[in-house]
């Protein structure tokens, strides 16, 4: 298996407090949970015991063997994991014809679109709900965007016999309806968040009223790299696969690592588990893609680009909000980027100087999803259409011999309704 | 003596009443905290409204969405403390809020804010003492209560840590979950009260979901203070900016209660 089968501990010794290296990029965070200034607990007093027991026993299956062997059995047989990693022969030459001479770089495609229920989030889902198991909880909770989360939630419950309730604002469920189907039929409970924005941001908040009522049995799978405590470390632990994989993957088929990383970011989950197995590799730059809706002077979702530093949703990190720290509503094509926050690693990163991010507006997005579409067969979601738009834009900087690699972090069936009504056309 | 201890007694409960701030505008809220003081409340909470309320259920929610819709800022929370304690001098103000609007400009700046408009106390929802470096310390130098809360999840080995650096008064939660919505058994609010006072001097004063004048008499047998915020949030929904009379009314009737439960 391609995996390495090493216990959690193992894979992440550079985490153990005796191991840690000053000069390393990925031993972050601390014992409190912080990444430099950012990260933190930031909950209710109620909630704060509960997150101190997830934290005990996330360390506890770090050292466990049989934890990261079920893990990497739901991965491989479950999942389908690896997931390939992808040449695009064509779009490479579609970018040379418009790069400088001697310019434009080779793109290769981590395909975690090909993943079961079509995206990343699963990985982190498979990860959550064994430690949901370990805890002896019984019911599931979960926030949801473009949908994806949701399903990848929904779908890890069916797998594991256990209830689940989705919490989904009601400006998404109207963009995204294909997958709230397919929630309901993986057996989960959708429930419309029509307070604030209706999106993201006020779904997490009913989640978390959610399980501040239910502490006793209720296990809250967050979907990104963000909440109190230990959530960015272990969602970015689970998602790593992504990196590891394709690094392994790279190597064998190149020889060679990339030089540049591209991921799109709404919380960064997808990112930093491209990013994080590279960090300590000083040649491999990374760029981090936040949406810009419609423009970063408009309404946005570039909270690094807009945003400051404060607290939100159990953790501090970069947000956009007003000079009184009132959020501010988010925007973005892409109901899965379209949160006003990040998350803490990333913020931390940014700061350090270690990743650069950049933005990308939804109409080059839609440009580049359909340009994925008609350059290499593959309907991309709008995620990593804002990634894609990103690639193509840094190809043409870099030499022939030069490599890009970027995730492809889901699938865009379930955008189709919004692409084509943002094309004008009727379905 | 600071006013927050002075206004604990012996023979009775404090009744803490809770409004949110530029509620259904900043320019109503002068004249609803004064009903609450003419009603019988001993010490006011002034809610800071948020566009993110995670720890409230749909009352307050409700509440912080008009007053920011309102337009209400921090400047004029500040300003409506400012002039209650001028109003008011003895009367014990806390404000009670979340994060982020507490600390965007630093928590120095915030704790010279509450100096400046005589605030007594601040209980902030999402700062548990593992963060409370974030705005704790800016508070106590200052001499600015920090206002812990504790809940029925806070088990016996983490309440000391809770405890450690607390001031003003202990706001015991009596409901795993958001504000407003059910009422804890008293059997397990005289439990827990019995339990907290064996670990602090400070009064204990219990609150979520208290609404009759009825559960805040038997709360105000056992506990040192009666928190209510959801239901008087309520009567500020149904009668908008003619909440004041309401408003007094209703908090008398609980004031009366607590008055006569000992």
């Amino acid at each position: 298996m391609w995996t390495e089968s090493l216990p959690f501990a193992k894979r992440f010794a550079h985490m153990t407090k005796h191991d840690k290296l000053s000069n390393s990029f990925r031993n972050q965070p601390d014992e409190r949970g912080h990444f430099g200034q950012f990260g933190g607990r930031y909950v209710a007093e109620t909630l704060m015991p509960l997150i101190l027991d997830l934290e005990k026993h996330y360390r506890a299956a770090q050292a466990d063997p049989a934890f990261a062997e079920e893990f990497d059995d739901l991965l491989e047989h479950y999942v389908g994991r690896p997931s390939p990693l992808y040449f695009a022969e064509r779009l490479t030459e579609h970018v040379r014809k418009e790069a400088p001479e001697g310019k434009g770089a080779q793109i290769w495609f981590k395909r975690d679109e090909l993943n079961h229920t079509g995206a990343h989030k699963i990985n982190n889902c498979i990860g959550q709900i064994l430690l949901a198991k370990r805890m002896g909880k019984t019911r599931i909770i979960a926030e949801t965007g473009a949908g994806q989360h949701g399903v990848a939630t929904a779908t890890v419950c069916a797998r594991f016999g256990l209830p689940c309730v989705i919490y989904m604002g009601a400006t998404d469920i109207e963009r995204q309806k294909p997958n709230i189907f397919r929630m309901r039929l993986l057996g989960a409970e959708v429930v419309p968040v029509t307070s604030g924005s209706a999106t993201l941001k006020d779904a997490m908040n009913d989640a978390l009223r959610d399980w501040v009522a239910n502490v006793h049995d209720t296990f809250y799978i967050i979907g990104t790299a963000a909440g109190p405590h230990p959530y960015p470390e272990l969602v970015r632990d689970f998602q790593s696969v992504i990196g590891r994989e394709a690094r392994e993957q790279l190597l064998e088929r190149t020889g060679r690592l990339p030089d540049l990383l591209v991921a799109a970011i709404g919380g960064g989950s997808n990112a930093i588990g491209l990013f994080h197995p590279f960090l300590d590799d000083p040649d491999v730059e990374m760029l981090g893609i936040e949406a810009a809706g419609h423009g970063l002077e408009k309404e946005h979702a570039a909270s690094l680009a807009g945003g400051k530093p404060g607290i939100l949703h159990g953790n501090k990190t970069y947000l956009l909000q007003d000079e009184d720290g009132q959020i501010d509503e988010a925007h973005s094509i892409s109901a899965g980027l379209d949160y006003p926050g990040i998350g803490p690693e990333h913020s931390w990163l940014k700061e350090s100087g270690r990743v650069r991010y950049d933005s990308v507006t939804d109409t080059e997005a839609l440009e580049a999803f359909q340009l994925l579409c008609g350059t290499e067969g593959i309907i991309p979601a709008l995620e990593p259409s804002h990634a894609i738009a990103a690639v193509a834009r840094e190809a043409v900087k870099l030499d022939k011999d030069q490599i890009i690699l970027a995730n492809l972090c889901g699938r865009g069936d379930k955008d189709i309704f919004t692409v084509a009504e943002a094309l004008g056309t009727e379905i | 003596m600071t006013r927050l201890s002075q206004s604990f007694q012996t023979d009775r409960a404090a009744l803490v009443a809770f409004v949110t701030g530029g509620d259904p505008t900043a320019a109503n809220t002068g004249a609803i905290l004064d009903a609450l003081v003419e009603g019988g409340a001993d010490i006011i909470e002034l809610g800071m409204p948020f566009t993110d309320p995670m720890a409230d259920g749909p009352a307050i929610q409700a509440a912080n969405i008009r007053s920011l819709s309102a337009g209400t800022k921090t400047a004029d929370i500040l300003n409506i403390a400012s002039a209650f304690r001028e109003r008011h001098p003895t009367v014990p103000l806390v404000l009670m809020g979340y994060a982020n609007p507490m600390t965007i400009r630093g928590a120095d700046w915030f704790a010279e804010a509450c100096v400046d408009a005589g605030v007594d106390g601040v209980i902030c929802v999402d700062i548990p003492v593992e963060e409370d470096d974030s705005l704790g310390d800016a508070l106590r130098a200052k001499d600015v209560a920090v206002i812990r809360l504790a809940t029925p999840t806070t088990d016996t080995e983490r309440l000391p840590e809770i405890l450690n650096n607390a001031s003003g008064f202990l706001y015991y939660v009596s409901v795993a979950g958001i504000t407003g919505l059910q009422q804890a058994a008293q059997a397990s609010i005289e439990e827990a009260v019995a339990r907290l006072k064996a670990g602090t001097d400070l009064p204990v004063a219990v609150g979520f979901g208290v609404r009759t004048p009825e559960q805040a008499a038997d709360i105000a047998r056992v506990a040192d203070g009666v928190v209510v915020g959801s239901a008087i949030v309520e009567i500020i929904a149904e009668h908008g900016a003619d909440a004041a009379p309401h408003v007094k009314d209703y908090v008398k009737s609980l004031s009366d209660a607590i008055r006569s439960a000992r």
